[in-house]
């Protein structure tokens, strides 16, 4: 018997880190839904005026506001993911490795948060 | 000498001419990073945006600001090279274009679709502003 694992973990197939193939999928999920949407945002931005007035109009559009929460919490979502596989390349101390790693999910959790609110305080805002 | 000695070496990552996937390959990551921070920066002015317009304006005036003007130049630049080598992985995730050829079209043709959507979004900016 060359194969120490449990016949209920090679059928559950999520190895050692127990999500299995989740990181590389979310990763995949989040770049196709990033492709329309970041498309969308430059040139959006890129054809108006950005100064407050006309920025703040155009995210109280109830579509606009939705794309750029989607946005927002996809492309935080994708940079956890893809920093965290750039550290654990990288960084090979264990201690700063898992630091480093715990310090950039939560980081972009906040910005995540910092980002929707503030879409939602302009839409819902007088 | 002897003749073990005069086997070819593999070359050391610093003298070895890295090949143009490998280029782009490092080049994703760093303009992945570089995006990451970047968005950061941006959900800062939307939170400036949204707390009033006199914070917003600060952002503005440094957004206006020559290093300003730089930080979104290398930050669209980044967005497009990261966005086409980005759908380029796509296409190997499904098993599609791993033939030496085909990887050398694409990776040029990565390049030039970067430069030709950063050159596009620049000018609708350059347009509007007028």
């Amino acid at each position: 018997m060359d194969n120490l694992s449990t016949p209920l973990s090679k059928v559950k197939g999520l190895g050692s880190a127990k999500e299995g193939t989740g990181h590389f999928w979310h990763q995949r999920l989040t770049t196709l839904i990033l492709i329309p949407l970041v498309l969308w945002f430059a040139f959006s931005i890129a054809s108006m005026p950005i100064d407050h007035a006309t920025l703040t109009t155009w995210i109280r559009q109830p579509t606009v506001a939705i794309a750029l929460i989607l946005l927002i919490l996809a492309t935080f979502y994708h940079a956890q993911l893809g920093i965290q596989i750039v550290i654990e390349d990288y960084v090979s101390t264990h201690s700063t490795r898992t630091v480093s790693i715990i310090l950039v999910n939560f980081l972009c959790l906040l910005f995540a948060i910092i980002g929707v609110v503030a879409v939602l305080k302009i839409s819902f805002g007088s | 000498m002897t003749p073990q000695n005069k086997l070819p070496l593999s070359p050391h990552l610093q003298i070895y001419r890295l090949p143009l996937t490998a280029l782009l390959s490092v080049a994703h990551r760093a303009t992945g990073v570089v995006l990451g921070l970047g968005a950061m920066v941006l959900v800062w002015i939307l939170a400036a945006a949204a707390n009033s317009p006199e914070t917003y304006a600060i952002a503005y005036q440094h957004l206006g600001a020559w290093y300003g003007q730089i930080f979104l130049f290398g930050l669209v630049f980044s967005l497009y090279l990261h966005f086409c080598n980005g759908i380029r992985h796509l296409f190997w995730d499904v098993g599609l274009g791993f033939e030496l050829e085909t990887v050398d079209i694409t990776a040029k043709l990565v390049i030039f679709v970067t430069l030709a959507l950063t050159v596009a979004t620049w000018l609708v900016a350059a347009n509007m502003a007028g």
